[in-house]
């Protein structure tokens, strides 16, 4: 599937969106989406019987850091019908890192976008379950990006042994079962 | 009653924690949560010249390490445009099917022994002892060799590897046959797996199962067949496929992989031929042969730049999709045109797999989600990264 064929396919499908084709080496079919229409764009990639992009085989995203714009969110997409593989990209601004989630199309999106999020710090509206996913909870910053240090030397937090009582154990353990879902 | 199964649990596989809800001896809810291993494999790889990254993407899944770097070589060497040699990509084939072998018998031999049968796990080790004894011969290392490297391998085969090839080949069908012996007509273990953890068609799709979970589900998605990497398409193997979706599909499913494996590694020895070319010829790239290193001013200018400043790859993107032990594997790599990775995302099947567990899990046994844990196959060091 050539990449003239693909954005003509989706111009149909979401009137009014401008989309671009991009140069790529290992012959994967790649355009450029605007962010405002990635839903409607996800949706027709999927249930076109002409594309069929049933499988999202991967959901990443690259940090340009110093030059604007400064994010791009990648879609890497199978047809399994029309044995094709695409990349969608999406290029976000930093100070505008969002995009809608593409959950509830993809399920598999779900645990992906939190990676991005809690490495990129981009933000995936209404997605069901905005946690970080590998980071801890309380952690500060977003480490994938490029103007995030790569070593940072902190003092060890965990060189006294952690002193918990009974109480506030079955507190923490009350805590998270809540917050769990 | 919240049972917190893991992080330290013997049957997840590294450190997975489960917080499972459950009523009686039936699951509820089951949250994963994972990151307990997340060592920033992806951000150190950006600091790393690009063959410094290999041992990096190695250690990522110490089961499939050498389709790890299998992938991320043929992803760079995309994007430096390089054509590789037959015989290099002959033997890299070898390399990844022995690897997926050696991948399945582990899977084979915990997942046996966490539904009960321990003599399964102690065959299994004793096969996958050969084959690291095969990666030992290769690179003097048996569990990350990084033996391939970007523009080829790093050394020429040594000598007597096709005989030790073949002769784990001729002991492994027959070993093959007995462990099924032991498992494929066990009713103890039907017991334990028939209907266990059932995926459909559909599910395995919308999760992006790519690999034996889905098809064992009924997609006959397999990336040798569909987008053929290494010529594939010129050998013969078939890619068996069960419909069921439940932990014994997967089991028949990877049993029949290292059976058509094997076929694999059969067809490509004979195409290798003892000697012959072992790296792309690139000065760029590939170092110069020590003799030359140590006689010759060019070779040794050459050997001192390789090795302190590395390569510059084109600026570019590119992933090449490889079917690994876990399904599709691929390494999304970003060059911005000097010697180090802009960005390197590996696509981790573990991770997919680690979130489908909740629809796997729920509405089943506790008893059950170990043997689930266990046929999905997922290794921590992938999923975490």
């Amino acid at each position: 599937m050539d990449a003239s064929a693909l954005i003509a396919s989706l111009q149909d499908a979401v009137p009014g969106a401008q989309f671009e084709a991009a140069s790529s080496v290992d012959l994967q079919t790649t355009i450029y989406a605007p962010r405002e229409a990635v839903p409607d764009v996800a949706r027709a990639l999927r249930d076109r019987p002409d594309l069929a992009f049933t499988f999202l085989a991967e959901l990443t995203a690259v940090d340009f850091w110093p030059t604007e714009p400064r994010f791009e969110v990648v879609y890497i997409l199978v047809s399994l019908v029309h044995r094709a593989r695409i990349r969608v990209k999406v290029r976000l601004n930093a100070d505008d890192a969002r995009v809608a989630t593409v959950s509830g199309v993809w399920p598999a999106a779900n645990w992906l976008e939190r990676e991005v999020w809690d490495l990129f710090g981009i933000e995936f509206d209404g997605h069901p379950d905005p946690r970080r996913l590998l980071m801890p909870e309380d952690w500060e910053g977003y480490p994938l990006r490029k103007d995030y240090p790569v070593q940072i030397r902190k003092t060890p937090e965990y060189s006294q042994p952690l002193q918990v009582t009974a109480e506030q154990f079955r507190q923490s353990v009350e805590r998270d079962r809540l917050t769990r879902r | 009653m919240t049972v917190n199964m893991g992080p330290q649990h013997p049957s997840t596989h590294g450190v997975l924690r489960l917080v499972l809800e459950l009523d009686g001896e039936t699951v509820r809810s089951c949250a994963p949560t994972i990151g307990y291993l997340h060592t920033g494999i992806e951000k150190t790889a950006e600091q790393k010249k690009w063959q410094q990254v290999i041992p990096l993407v190695e250690r990522m899944d110490y089961l499939s390490a050498q389709s790890n770097s299998l992938a991320f070589c043929l992803s760079v060497e995309k994007l430096l445009g390089l054509e590789i040699p037959e015989r290099v990509t002959n033997i890299r084939l070898l390399i990844a099917e022995l690897q997926r072998i050696n991948s399945h018998l582990v899977w084979l031999g915990t997942h046996g022994m966490e539904v009960g049968a321990v003599s399964v796990m102690l065959y299994c080790f004793r096969e996958r002892e050969l084959l690291l004894n095969i990666n030992e011969m290769l690179a003097g290392f048996r569990l990350f060799p990084s033996y391939v490297r970007v523009g080829g391998l790093r050394e020429d085969l040594p000598r007597g590897f096709h005989a030790a090839v073949t002769a784990f080949l001729d002991r492994f069908g027959p070993k093959l046959d007995e462990y099924e012996d032991l498992l494929t007509k066990n009713e103890i273990y039907l017991k334990r797996t028939r209907g266990v953890g059932v995926v459909s068609k559909e599910d395995a799709v919308a999760m992006s199962l790519l690999g034996p979970i889905a098809r064992s589900a009924g997609v006959d998605y397999d990336v040798r067949k569909y987008f053929p990497y290494l010529g594939y398409e010129t050998y013969e193997f078939a890619v068996p496929i069960e419909t069921a979706g439940d932990v014994y599909a997967r089991y028949k499913v990877r049993v029949a992989e290292m059976r058509e494996s094997a076929k694999i590694c059969r067809q490509a020895l004979q195409r290798i031929p003892p000697a012959g070319a072992y790296a792309v010829d690139d000065p760029r790239i590939t170092p110069p042969p020590k003799d030359r290193v140590y006689t010759e001013m060019e070779a040794l200018i050459q050997h001192f730049l390789i090795y302190s400043q590395g390569f510059t790859v084109p600026r570019g993107e590119a992933y090449v999709p490889v079917e690994g032990p876990r399904g599709e594997q691929g390494f999304y790599i970003v060059s911005d045109g000097t010697n180090r990775p802009w960005r390197v995302k590996s696509r981790a099947p573990s991770l997919v797999a680690c979130q489908a567990l909740e629809q796997l899990i729920v509405g089943g046994l506790i008893a059950d989600v170990i043997a689930v844990i266990g046929s999905i196959d997922v290794v921590m060091g992938d999923v975490d990264r």
